[in-house]
């Protein structure tokens, strides 16, 4: 099997314009001809989808919502970076690759990362031309703010709705192409397998969720932009639908599955408060900007935070990172919080919590504002209240969630946050084109496993969802195509469409017809609560092994007693639910296989066993400078290929926040 | 905050699908906690229905923070429940207490048919965004974001109007089932921002005839819209859309 990440030669920074200058274009007749797949209408899809429609291909878009609009990039609250230099801060196309290598702790591929970072700029101008309105200052030119593991200010935002905006922004251009007839949509429609046609994927069997239906969709390429499989842990901060299923059929079909047990651990999310909970919910890394993190110093502290005072308290990661403070990566801030608490110093009710506080930000905005108006003898009592103006207007909305979500107002006291599942590095092996290792099918965004190594920065999964769809996939997929302009539309009633739509129909079947005891919730729980204490924020070797096990007998314990209510046809929100839940099972096995496999640590994958002195992640670099393509043989079976990774600008060192 | 157990009596919303008659089935669920948002209450609830042998209620819910614009449900009355500015992913137990009864139904409008209990389908909204809410830019058309200095106040007006999530509240709490709200927001943000004025005319012309065409009513002034929009849609983006319509259509030749 293909396994060439198909790297440009040439110097770093020229990679990119070589390619584009060199690769392959079909001509405007021949792509009126060709048919594209997309599956999934995040950033990543629906401008994909968009693009490749304005370019004259005739377009069949998926997803599981009830309109394109809804995709869970739409969750995506603190910003986009850009290398733009508007803050004239120092920021360049270098900075921030160099940045993304850092943050990803040595484990991205040097040649995509680059190529982000120079696409990054094009971003923001294609966002803008759409009408995306990003926040501005007075001057009416736009306005940046920092995020974790820079020195620079390059993220631009919208409020703490940023991703809303984009999605919506994209949204707009892939209805535009709908309207025009370039872009079919086919929305409350889920895809269930990859039609293989010899050793290529030639379309896609999906369940039209209303009807209960199964179709047969022919592509001469289908472009995967189904996101992450956080949900492996039941709770994350995805939204309830998110799946891996899509990826997960792919993979099976051939295509390699890189960095699996690559997860990203939020630091700051409103804490677990029962068991009935459903999901959790971030609270952007954006207000690390100005909200401090702290514990008290003492153990079993039962005051309330705003009468612990100062000298009591430990702020943490300031303590331990100067450099960058409450601004470290998330996978350092995670960690961190994790290790207070298991110390015994956390807060709340059920002490797996840390302090965000905003007083002082409250306090130093609240003295600008007076100074601005020339008032210097406010009260303390004013310059809160001006503060609290300010800062309701950088974070307002994501303080309503908040107190909607505890009852509790972070205005005047603390938030309490501790680490959530977030987003997942791992996902698809892709080369640099974005193909998998699958000829003709790609895929971008979240879903692939992409440009962020063992972590990914803050505001870096919304820039790496547009980069692939409006600026990468264009050029790359030409490349592909262009040699088939002589394939015509496959019929649907082709063997392989029908053989792929019978055994999609058979597991159905087989799933309905297990009629057990248990309920597909109650299985997804129990998979969320082994992946969280044996394969979350610190694994381990004697844990994973336990891991595997339980979850072998899990997936036994599933396909024999689990219990769809309803039938096949017309809608069933339970067996698509079980779909899913029985693809999560499967990819739970392989992330705790990785997570063995990989005897370091690095970013997020913390192995206890491998940890400096002062309990940072210590990576192998001589061992493990690679990327884990997992190759699926059979159940239970996947043989381990490796894509050596070479830096040639970024040389790994000891990442160091301090 | 203190929280609490309460048991309560719902009246839900059963429909088969969009050729049946549907009707109100009550139940009862037990020990629930003030901490609970009214979907994991649901959630609850279908559990039981499972274990049982009944049949789930279907209701659409997506990211369950309130920005996705999935959730639909009329409770007690009121399109997304008790808490102004708010969706119903994120109303929470607390919002009620022990032994109350709580009426759920989907969205009631003409263009936004049944399809199986609580859900209902909104594609109508997406048509009316193909109609013309968007700005005709190719992918790489664009000229440096920073080229175009856009007015602070404008800039944030055109936001205030594009954080529209697009759940149908306007229309579902409207008595005409009036989508103007909805279509007023998007025709706003555009109309507000320079790069959208090449269009402005033919925009409203055709996101207004659009929403006719999907049944939508008539807007009568009631402000019932702005009341219950999870996202606080201000009512001066109707007057806008109306300023804007007027012009458009006295001096674009029919």
């Amino acid at each position: 099997m293909a396994f060439d990440s198909k790297i440009p030669k040439g110097e770093m920074n020229e990679k990119w314009n070589d390619y584009k200058g060199h690769v392959k274009l079909v001509n405007p007749s021949n792509k009126r001809k060709l048919e594209v797949i997309v599956v999934g209408t995040g950033l990543a899809g629906a401008s994909a989808a968009a693009s490749l429609g304005e370019m004259g291909y005739k377009v069949k878009a998926f997803c599981f919502q009830d309109s394109p609009r809804r995709a869970h990039s739409i969750a995506a609250q603190g910003g986009i970076n850009a290398a733009k230099n508007y803050q004239n801060d120092g920021d360049s196309v270098f900075r921030l690759f160099y940045d993304t290598v850092k943050g990803g702790d040595y484990r991205s591929r040097e040649a995509n990362v680059h190529r982000l970072a120079e696409v990054s700029t094009s971003i923001i101008d294609q966002c803008v031309a759409q009408g995306v309105p990003f926040a501005r200052e007075y001057g009416g030119l736009l306005s940046n703010r920092s995020f974790g593991g820079t020195q620079v200010q390059r993220t631009f935002y919208a409020a703490g709705q940023t991703g809303q905006q984009l999605l919506l922004g994209a949204y707009s251009a892939l209805e535009r192409q709908v309207a025009l007839g370039n872009v079919t949509m086919y929305a409350r429609h889920e895809m269930l397998d990859v039609v293989m046609i010899e050793d290529r994927a030639r379309g896609i069997i999906a369940r039209n969720l209303v009807t209960g239906e199964l179709e047969k969709h022919f592509g001469h390429a289908v472009l995967l932009c189904s996101g992450g499989y956080g949900n492996v842990f039941y709770l994350s901060t995805n939204a309830m639908g998110s799946n891996v299923t899509a990826a997960w059929k792919a993979h099976k079909k051939g295509a390699f599955f890189g960095n699996p047990c690559f997860t990203q651990i939020h630091p700051t999310c409103i804490p677990v408060s029962g068991d009935y909970q459903s999901k959790l919910t971030l609270m952007s890394e954006s207000l690390r900007n100005d909200g401090r993190i702290w514990v008290p110093k003492n153990k079993g502290e039962n005051r309330k935070a705003v009468d612990i005072p100062e000298e009591e308290r430990d702020y943490y990661l300031e303590r331990r990172y100067p450099a960058f403070g409450n601004l470290v990566p998330r996978d350092v801030a995670s960690r961190a919080s994790k290790e207070r608490c298991d110390e015994g110093y956390g807060v709340g009710t059920t002490k797996l919590a840390v302090y965000l506080d905003f007083a002082d930000a409250i306090l130093r905005y609240g003295k600008i504002e007076a100074g601005k108006m020339g008032d210097h003898s406010a009260s303390e009592e004013a310059l809160i209240q001006l503060g609290k103006d300010v800062v309701k207007e950088k974070y307002g909305n994501l303080f309503a969630m908040y107190e909607k979500i505890t009852g509790e107002n972070p205005y005047d006291m603390p938030m309490r946050i501790y680490p959530a599942v977030h987003y997942v590095m791992g996902g698809l092996w892709v080369d640099y084109e974005l193909q998998t290792t699958v000829k003709g099918l790609y895929a971008l965004g979240e879903a692939n496993f992409s440009e962020h190594g063992a972590n990914r920065l803050g505001a870096s999964a919304l820039m790496q969802g547009l980069a692939d769809g409006y600026f990468v996939i264009p050029y790359t997929l030409g490349n592909y195509l262009a040699d088939e302009i002589r394939t015509a539309s496959i019929s649907t009633d082709h063997p392989a469409f029908i053989e792929a739509e019978k055994a999609v129909s058979d597991r159905i079947e087989t799933l309905m017809n297990i009629k057990g005891k248990q309920t597909v919730e109650s299985f997804h729980k129990r998979l969320g609560l082994i992946m969280w204490d044996k394969c979350g924020m610190a694994r381990n070797e004697k844990g994973l092994n336990e891991a595997i096990e339980q979850i072998q007998a899990l997936k036994k314990e599933f396909w024999s007693d689990v219990r769809i209510p309803g039938e096949v046809k017309g809608m069933n929100p339970e067996l698509d639910k079980a779909g899913r839940v029985a693809d999560f099972i499967e990819l739970g096995e392989l992330m705790c296989k990785d997570a063995l496999a990989r005897n370091e640590s690095c970013g997020g994958h913390f192995r206890e066993e491998y940890q400096t002195e002062d309990g940072e992640a210590k990576r192998d670099d001589e061992n493990f400078s690679f990327v884990s393509a997992w190759q699926y043989m059979g159940e239970s079976d996947w043989k381990l290929n490796k894509e050596e990774l070479k830096f040639e600008i970024v040389k790994p060192t000891q990442r160091s926040y301090k | 905050m203190e929280h609490y157990k309460m048991n309560l009596t719902l009246k839900v919303w059963r429909q088969k699908n969009n050729q049946s008659e549907g009707s109100l089935e009550t139940y009862q669920v037990k020990d629930i906690s003030s901490e609970m948002s009214f979907l994991e209450m649901f959630d609850v609830l279908n559990e039981q229905l499972i274990i049982v042998g009944d049949q789930p209620i279907a209701f659409d819910h997506d990211c369950r923070e309130g920005i996705c614009g999935m959730c639909s449900m009329h409770i007690n009355g009121r399109a997304h429940g008790p808490w102004t500015s708010n969706t119903t992913c994120q109303l929470h137990m607390r919002a009620f207490k022990d032994g109350d009864t709580i009426v759920v139904e989907p969205w009631r409008s003409k263009a936004f048919p049944v399809i199986k209990d609580l859900m209902v389908d909104r594609s109508a909204f997406d048509r009316v965004i193909q109609a013309g809410g968007f700005i005709s830019v190719n992918t790489g058309n664009a000229v440096d974001a920073n080229s175009l200095p856009i007015d602070k106040k404008n800039a944030d007006d055109a936001f205030m109007a594009a954080s529209c999530i697009g759940c149908g509240a306007c229309v579902a709490t409207c008595v005409n089932s009036s989508a103007m709200l909805f279509v007023s927001a998007k025709v706003s943000q555009l109309a507000l921002l320079p790069q959208g004025s090449p269009e402005r005319e033919s925009r409203v012309l055709n996101m207004v005839a659009q929403m006719d065409k999907e049944n939508f009513g008539n807007c009568t002034n009631t402000y019932a819209c702005e009341a219950e929009c999870p996202k606080g849609i201000s009512v001066a983006n109707i007057a806008r859309m109306n300023k804007e319509y007027l012009h458009a259509s006295l001096t674009t030749e029919s």
